[in-house]
C-alpha cells in the first residue's frame, strides 16, 4: 500500500461571501508537497480572495486550512506570501533592500532591528530574482518587472516551504518573467510547494505541473495533463471562452485570446 | 518693543520651548499618518477632541492639563474609532465618514462650550483658547507635560519602527508574516492620537491638522529614507511651531494656530518649490535644459539638410530660413556655435562645420550608441 501523500496545504469547505455574495463557495483543495500549482478562472473567479483567505487576511464564513498537517495558524513561519505589485504605494520612501528585509522581519522579532545577517540574506535574495545591483535604488525608480522581482526576493528571504503568488506574472518584462519561472523552478526542486494565481493560459502547461481551475466553486483540480481539458476550461471560463484547440496533447487557447484574457 | 517688555523673558521661552516640542512630535509621527493618506483622520480626530475637553471640565470642574488632554485623547480616540467602523461595516466611503464625524463631533464640542461659557461662574474662562489656540496661556507644566507624552509617543514609534513601517508600506504582508497588525495599528492611531491632542491648547482644534500634515508633506520632498523623512518632519514642525507661537505671543490675542500655519505654509511652498529632485524649481530648470537640447538637435538636423542641398558646405543660410521652420533658432545657433557645430560668416548667414556633419550623422545613425536592452 502506498504511503499516505503529504499535502503542503488543505483546504476544506472554504466558503467567503462579501455582504450576502458569496466570492468562494465550499472550496476543498488539496495540493501535494513540491508541486507548482496554477489557480485559473476568469475574472472575479475568487482566485485572489482564495489566497487571501487562505492567509487570514479574509475572513472566510466557513472552512478550514491545513498547513503540512496542522492549522494554518500553528504554521504560518511555513508560509511566504507575494501580494500583488499593485497593491502598494511604490512611492513610499525606502529602498529595494529595505523591502527585502520585511520579509526577515518577524523573524527579527519585536524591538530589534536587521542586522548584517539580515542583509546578507536580502543581498541574496536580490541575487536570486537578477536584482543585486538594485539594493540601493529607492522603490519608485522601479518597472513594474523590478518591483515584481523584489517582492519575490522579500518572500524568498522567509525562506518558507509553501510560497503564495497573487499574479506574478501580471504585465511583467519578458526578463522578470524567466526570473519568476526560473524562481519557481529552484523552489520546487528544494521540495517546496508554490500556489500561484495565474492568468495566461497558455504558458500552464510549460510552467505548472498542477492546477486549480476555480470560478467560484472548484472546477477541478489536478495534474495539468489531466485536469487542464477543453471540455474543465470551458466550464470554468463560460460563454466567455473561444474554443481551445488541441495542439500535440496540449491545450493551447485559440489566437483571439485578447478577447477574454483579462489581463489586457 | 514694549509689548516684548511686557511679556518677560521666561514666558517667552516657556512659549517656544512649548510650541517647538510639540511641533517636533506632531510633525514627526504626522509623517505615518501622511503616509497611509491618513492626513484627513488627523483633522477629524483633533475636532473630535473638542467636546472632551468640554465633558472633561464638565465632569470634573478642573482645567487642569492632564485632566483636558485625558478628555480630548479619549474622544478623539472615539472619533477615530467611529470613522473605522463606519468603513468597515457599512458602504459609507472614508471620506465621507471622516466629514460627519469631523463635523458631528466639532459641532457637540460647540455647543458644549457655548453652554460652559454661559455660566454664571468665572471658572470657565479660557476653554475658548482650544479652538484656536493661545500659546501665550502655556505654563511651564504644560511644557512638562507636552514633553512627558510627546516623548512618549515619540519612544513607541522608536520601539515599533520597523512593525509600524511595514504597516504603512504593505499592511497585508505584515499579516502574513503573523504581525498583530491591528494591533499594531490600533497602537499608531494612539500615538497620533497623542501627537494630536498635546498641541490643541497651543494650536487648537481647527488647524491641529496643519502641525501633523504639513511637516511631512514638506520633509517628503526632501528625501526618499523613512528616517531621514521622519526626522526632518519634526525639524520643521518644532521651527514653525516655536515661530509661530513666538510671533502670537508678542502680539495681544494673536491666535497662535493660524500664526503657526502661515510658519508651516511658507515651509511648504519652500519645499515644494526647492527640494532637489522633486522640487518644481528643479524641475523646470531640467525641462527648459532638455527642451534646449532638443531644439539644438533640431537646428543641427536642419542645417545639415540644408548643407546637403547645396554644394559645398561652406554655403551660408540667413537665419530668416532657419527661423521660418523653427521660431527662436538664433539661441540655437549661438548653442551650435559655442560648441563649434555651427559657424557665422562676416555677413551674417550661417553655416554648418565639418565637425557639426560628423556630430547630425552621428546623431542620425542609430546603430552608433543607441542599442535598447
Amino acid at each position: 500500500m502506498p504511503p499516505e501523500p503529504t499535502f503542503a496545504i488543505e483546504v476544506n469547505d472554504l466558503t467567503v461571501a462579501y455582504r450576502d455574495k458569496p466570492v468562494l463557495w465550499d472550496i476543498d483543495l488539496e495540493v501535494p508537497a513540491g508541486n507548482l500549482l496554477a489557480i485559473v478562472g476568469p475574472n472575479g473567479a475568487g482566485k485572489s480572495t482564495l489566497i487571501k483567505a487562505i492567509l487570514g487576511l479574509v475572513r472566510p464564513a466557513a472552512g478550514q486550512v491545513v498547513v503540512h498537517g496542522r492549522p494554518y495558524s500553528e504554521q504560518r513561519r511555513l508560509v511566504a506570501y507575494v501580494p500583488q505589485r499593485g497593491s502598494v504605494d511604490w512611492d513610499f520612501p525606502t529602498s529595494v533592500l529595505d523591502v527585502v528585509m520585511m520579509g526577515s522581519y518577524r523573524a527579527i522579532g519585536w524591538f530589534r532591528r536587521p542586522g548584517k545577517r539580515e542583509r546578507q540574506r536580502a543581498f541574496d535574495a536580490l541575487a536570486q530574482v537578477g536584482m543585486q545591483d538594485y539594493a540601493e535604488r529607492q522603490i519608485s525608480q522601479l518597472s513594474g518587472g523590478q518591483q515584481q522581482r523584489v517582492f519575490l526576493a522579500r518572500a524568498l528571504v522567509q525562506n518558507a516551504t509553501l510560497y503564495l503568488m497573487d499574479e506574478p506574472f501580471q504585465g511583467v518584462d519578458a526578463k522578470t518573467e524567466r526570473a519568476i519561472v526560473g524562481v519557481l523552478r529552484e523552489l520546487r526542486a528544494a521540495g517546496k510547494t508554490v500556489v500561484v494565481v495565474h492568468h495566461d493560459l497558455e504558458t500552464v502547461p510549460e510552467y505548472f505541473d498542477w492546477v486549480f481551475l476555480l470560478n467560484v466553486r472548484r472546477i477541478a483540480v489536478g495534474p495539468v495533463a489531466e485536469v487542464f481539458t477543453d471540455e474543465n476550461l470551458r466550464v470554468t471560463y463560460g460563454g466567455r471562452m473561444p474554443l481551445l484547440q488541441r495542439q500535440g496533447g496540449t491545450v493551447a487557447p485559440a489566437p483571439a485570446q485578447a478577447e477574454w484574457d483579462p489581463a489586457i | 518693543m514694549q509689548i516684548v517688555d511686557l511679556l518677560s523673558d521666561y514666558t517667552l521661552r516657556t512659549v517656544a520651548a512649548g510650541a517647538a516640542t510639540l511641533g517636533l512630535a506632531s510633525g514627526s509621527l504626522g509623517s505615518f499618518a501622511v503616509l497611509r493618506r491618513q492626513s484627513l483622520l488627523g483633522d477629524a480626530i483633533s475636532h473630535a477632541a473638542l467636546p472632551g475637553i468640554a465633558l472633561a471640565f464638565l465632569l470634573t470642574g478642573s482645567k487642569a492639563p492632564l485632566v483636558l488632554i485625558i478628555g480630548a485623547a479619549l474622544s478623539g480616540w472615539i472619533g477615530a474609532l467611529i470613522v473605522m467602523r463606519v468603513v468597515g461595516t457599512t458602504r459609507v466611503k472614508e471620506d465621507a465618514a471622516l466629514g460627519i464625524v469631523l463635523s458631528v463631533f466639532f459641532g457637540i464640542g460647540l455647543v458644549l462650550l457655548t453652554s460652559i461659557q454661559k455660566r454664571p461662574d468665572a471658572s470657565q474662562a479660557g476653554l475658548d483658547r482650544f479652538l484656536f489656540g493661545q500659546a501665550a496661556t502655556l505654563l511651564q507644566r504644560d511644557v512638562v507635560l507636552i514633553a512627558s507624552l510627546g516623548a512618549a509617543a515619540l519612544l513607541v514609534a522608536g520601539l515599533f519602527w520597523k512593525e509600524f513601517k511595514l504597516l504603512t508600506f504593505d499592511r497585508d504582508f505584515g499579516a502574513s508574516l503573523g504581525l498583530a497588525m491591528r494591533a499594531l495599528d490600533a497602537l499608531l492611531t494612539s500615538v497620533l492620537v497623542i501627537a494630536i491632542v498635546i498641541g490643541l491648547q497651543t494650536v487648537g482644534v481647527v488647524l491641529m491638522a496643519a502641525m501633523v500634515v504639513a511637516p511631512a508633506a514638506a520633509a517628503r520632498q526632501w528625501t526618499d529614507r523613512l528616517g531621514v523623512m521622519v526626522l526632518l518632519a519634526g525639524l520643521f514642525g518644532a521651527l514653525a511651531g516655536a515661530t509661530g507661537a513666538v510671533v502670537s505671543s508678542l502680539g495681544q490675542r494673536i491666535p497662535t494656530g493660524p500664526t503657526i500655519v502661515l510658519c508651516l505654509t511658507v515651509v511648504v511652498l519652500g519645499s515644494l518649490a526647492l527640494a532637489p529632485n522633486r522640487g518644481m524649481v528643479w524641475s523646470w530648470l531640467r525641462e527648459r535644459r532638455n527642451r534646449r537640447l532638443l531644439h539644438t538637435a533640431v537646428v543641427l538636423e536642419e542645417l545639415h539638410d540644408l548643407a546637403l542641398r547645396h554644394p559645398g558646405q561652406e554655403h551660408g543660410h540667413s537665419m530668416a530660413v532657419l527661423e521660418a521652420g523653427h521660431a527662436g533658432a538664433h539661441h540655437e545657433l549661438e548653442a551650435l556655435e559655442s560648441r563649434g557645430w555651427a559657424r557665422r560668416s562676416s555677413d551674417g548667414l550661417w553655416s554648418i562645420t565639418v565637425a557639426g556633419i560628423a556630430e547630425a550623422q552621428r546623431r542620425r545613425d542609430p546603430s552608433d550608441g543607441d542599442e535598447k536592452d
